[in-house]
């Protein structure tokens, strides 16, 4: 067991000697951990009395762990400049080389740097949090329970190592330190962004929630290792490459993969397109079990949640509801409304957003934005049966007619979103990650031009045209 | 032992080392030459498994480079272009650190950590920061890095580049050392005299091809042809009655001096000198031209590139 992670450590303490030798990492660090407790209990403390006068009791309750998870952020922000310099800084210096030239396997060289990463700024957020808790003992201000102290303790550790990992990620791919702390920004304001949900949820009062956001900070956190570790090659780091934008290659590189060998349009559709298509298959197969999964619980979900609100909802307010369902839509209005343009280009414009949020979370968003939106199929029937119309009705007239070229667009669009994911975080041998992420694009491209953008002009032309008059001819 | 076949690496469009085949057993040293960029550099790095060959093969310390990276990265040392150097530890944390990475044991590593800033006059300096270092002293700590775990196989990239002749000349003598003890050795340098000294076999690299290959003697016949000897008279002596015999070649005469190419040295050297001592010849000196590897590296140089400053 020691001989498998023992180097490790080895490679962690060298890193922490040396982090702890340097006085521009102690002086902050050592700033953090004094500075922001005071400067947070001051703040709550007069916070506190200001809310008091209004009443504000329950708020004045939360303020000291907003300020615990407040104080756990900055000493990780500031500490991230260890994890950005971990390889990209070694490849400047030079002391690279040896290390990559030793016995040892990537993962260890890799778990070394970001456990090197990871402790600084957690010991300095503990320390920070000690310091703070004892400055609030000696005030009047409220101690959160354990369970909210136990939960913040693990989010700003979640948050170490979400923000590490992605730091390791960006010192692994950069080329130099500067250009590893540009885009720091791109690890730092996400998670202030996550933090103030976070801090959203504890004023809220649902702490339960707060276990949902620490475990899906903690998958983050291990999506991003592994894509780390999928894109570690020791020739990377003894390469000559520069930071420039090869635009040539680019072009060429995302060409070469979206056309393939095809030689006309039937054959790129055969060939290129097809095998695409193959890729994504396994990622479609899990996507429809989720599909069905999904449809279930929001089913469910809706039938029981809507049964609650039908027995205290006002009888004339269901009644007008069933009624609005019922009647004969307006098929002017609707033609004025929602034209065929107009769907593709919302649906379209929906396939790239998932695309591009599914690309930069390794895939997850994309599932829950499909998730999100099949639900709604599960929920539509669940609230038909709850006001007792007829679902199979409403559902094989208003969304089948479109939902044929519709649903199958929007499976392919997320599976290819998903296999970009999972293909990301596998190792890509001989790839780089531009090289990865170029090839990738170029394959979701094919998917998008060939099969979605004609499904879902199909579909927005029979959502215009065939779906509203299927519609009024069931009401009426 | 280090073998390759057709050995290459591509870099985009460009190939940094083009089908190099080379052969080195234990107990001997191959000296690679060449400019800057040559493609030296990235052939050691494909025989420390830290590089992929584009095309080709190659066997380290019997482990194949492709498959076995680990078992070889353990079997070798390296001195790299970069010596590499944490320039806040002290030389005694430094090999410390590295006899741990390469899993030796607390003994092995003291005995090591010893010997080797003792052999390279480091004791003393061994527990001040390497940042306080020379260039020199630097340089002979990356070098006790790279032979700590006492590798069999040892790849060594501008060795005495920045020391001075005293401990350039030690460690010239630790390389010795390491020949006799039948360590395997490919040396980087562009010290030719260095090459000259130590050197078994001598390849060539021009732009990732080895354009000559061989030992020094073997160089030297293949790029500046076969040895001259200049035999030298004590007085004017006529030399037009003296018979060379087949296999020599005259090159020059004067009246005091009779310079010959001789294609058998072994054979033929006794020959002329018997031939000349019959005819009384008041030989003062018979003395080989001087054909130094710088020679040898220029004229290849000038061969391949259409040099025009070189003699």
């Amino acid at each position: 067991m020691f001989t498998k992670f023992g180097p490790i450590w080895i490679i962690a303490k060298r890193e922490l000697t040396d982090q702890l030798r340097d006085w521009r990492m102690i002086a902050p660090m050592g700033i953090l951990i004094l500075f922001f407790p005071f400067l947070a209990n001051e703040f709550a403390r007069r916070a506190s009395n200001f809310i008091a006068q209004y009443g504000g009791e329950a708020i004045i309750d939360r303020l000291v762990p907003f300020s615990l998870l407040i104080i756990g952020f900055f000493p990780i922000s500031v500490s991230l400049v260890v994890a950005l310099e971990a390889f990209v800084g070694e490849k400047e210096r030079g002391t690279i080389e040896p290390i990559l030239s030793a016995p040892l396997e990537d993962w260890q060289i890799y778990f070394g740097k970001l456990i090197s990463g990871v402790i600084p700024p957690l010991v300095t957020s503990y320390a920070s949090f000690g310091i703070y808790l004892l400055l609030v003992m000696r005030q009047n201000l409220t101690l959160p329970t354990p369970l909210v102290f136990l939960q913040i303790l693990l989010l700003t550790t979640a948050h170490a190592f979400l923000m590490v990992s992605g730091a390791i990620v960006v010192s692994v791919q950069s080329t130099s330190v500067k250009a590893a702390n540009l885009l720091a920004s791109f690890i730092v304001i996400p998670v202030a962004i996550l933090l103030e949900g976070e801090a959203g949820l504890l004023f809220w009062g649902n702490e339960h929630i707060l276990w949902w956001a620490i475990l899906g900070v903690l998958i983050g956190a291990l999506l991003i290792i592994r894509l780390g570790l999928a894109h570690f090659q020791r020739e990377y780091f003894i390469g000559r490459e520069v930071d420039e934008i090869n635009l040539r290659w680019l072009g060429r590189t995302f060409w070469q993969n979206f056309r393939g060998d095809a030689r006309s349009i039937s054959e790129w559709y055969r060939v290129s397109v097809g095998g695409a298509l193959k890729k994504i298959f396994p990622a479609a197969l899990v996507l429809l079990f989720v599909a069905g999964l999904t449809i279930f619980l929001s089913y469910r979900w809706t039938a029981a949640t809507g049964a609650k609100f039908m027995e205290t909802a006002p009888q004339a307010d269901v009644e007008k509801i069933k009624t609005d369902l019922l009647h004969s839509p307006d098929l002017r209005e609707i033609r004025e409304r929602v034209n065929a343009p107009y769907l593709f280009m919302n649906n379209t414009r929906a396939m790239v957003v998932i695309f591009v949020v599914g690309i930069f979370t390794l895939g997850v968003l994309g599932v829950m934005a499909y998730m999100l939106n099949i639900s709604l199929i599960g929920g539509l029937f669940g609230a038909m049966q709850v006001l007792g119309l007829p679902a199979w009705k409403l559902f094989l007239g208003g969304v089948l007619p479109h939902g044929i070229f519709e649903l199958p667009a929007f499976l392919i669009g997320c599976a290819a979103v998903l296999y970009c994911g999972v293909s990301f975080v596998t190792p890509q041998a001989g790839k780089s990650f531009g090289e990865t992420g170029v090839q990738l694009f170029a394959e979701w491209c094919k998917l998008f031009v060939g099969v979605i953008v004609p499904l879902m002009a199909l579909a927005a032309v029979i959502e215009a045209h065939v779906t509203p008059y299927i519609l009024a001819a069931l009401a009426s | 032992m280090i073998e390759t076949h057709d050995l290459s690496k591509q870099f985009h469009d460009f190939w940094a080392v083009d089908g190099v085949n080379l052969s080195v057993q234990a107990g001997q040293i191959l000296a690679l030459l060449g400019q800057n960029g040559a493609g030296k550099t990235t052939t050691i790095r494909m025989l420390t498994a830290l590089l992929a060959p584009t095309r080709g093969s190659a066997r380290v310390a019997g482990y194949d480079v492709a498959t076995q990276g680990k078992e070889i990265r353990a079997s070798i040392g390296v001195l790299t272009e970069q010596h590499g150097l944490y320039m806040r530890m002290s030389a005694h944390e430094y090999l410390e650190f590295f006899g741990k990475v390469y899993g030796l044991s607390l003994e092995q590593r003291k005995l090591r950590k010893d010997q080797l800033l003792e052999y390279f006059g480091l004791a003393e300096a061994a527990k001040r920061r390497i940042g306080e270092y020379s260039k020199g002293m630097r340089q002979k700590l990356a070098l006790a890095r790279a032979m700590m775990h006492d590798p069999g196989v040892l790849l060594l990239d501008e060795p005495t580049s920045a020391m001075d002749p005293e401990s350039a000349r030690l460690v010239r003598d630790e390389i010795a050392r390491l020949k006799s003890s039948q360590r395997t050795l490919v040396l980087c340098s562009h010290n030719l005299t260095e090459v000259e000294a130590l050197a078994d076999q001598i390849a060539i690299i021009y732009r990732g091809k080895i354009l000559r290959k061989g030992t020094l003697q073997e160089l030297k016949m293949q790029v500046l042809g076969q040895p001259e000897y200049e035999v030298l008279f004590a007085e004017d002596w006529d030399s037009n009655g003296l018979e060379l015999p087949q296999g020599v070649e005259l090159v020059s005469r004067k009246a005091n001096s009779l310079k010959i190419r001789v294609a058998r040295p072994q054979e033929m050297n006794p020959v002329v000198l018997s031939r000349l001592s019959k005819l009384s010849a008041p030989v003062m000196a018979f003395q080989e031209e001087s054909r130094s590897l710088e020679q040898v590296y220029l004229k290849v140089m000038e061969e391949v590139k259409g040099f025009t400053n070189v003699h």
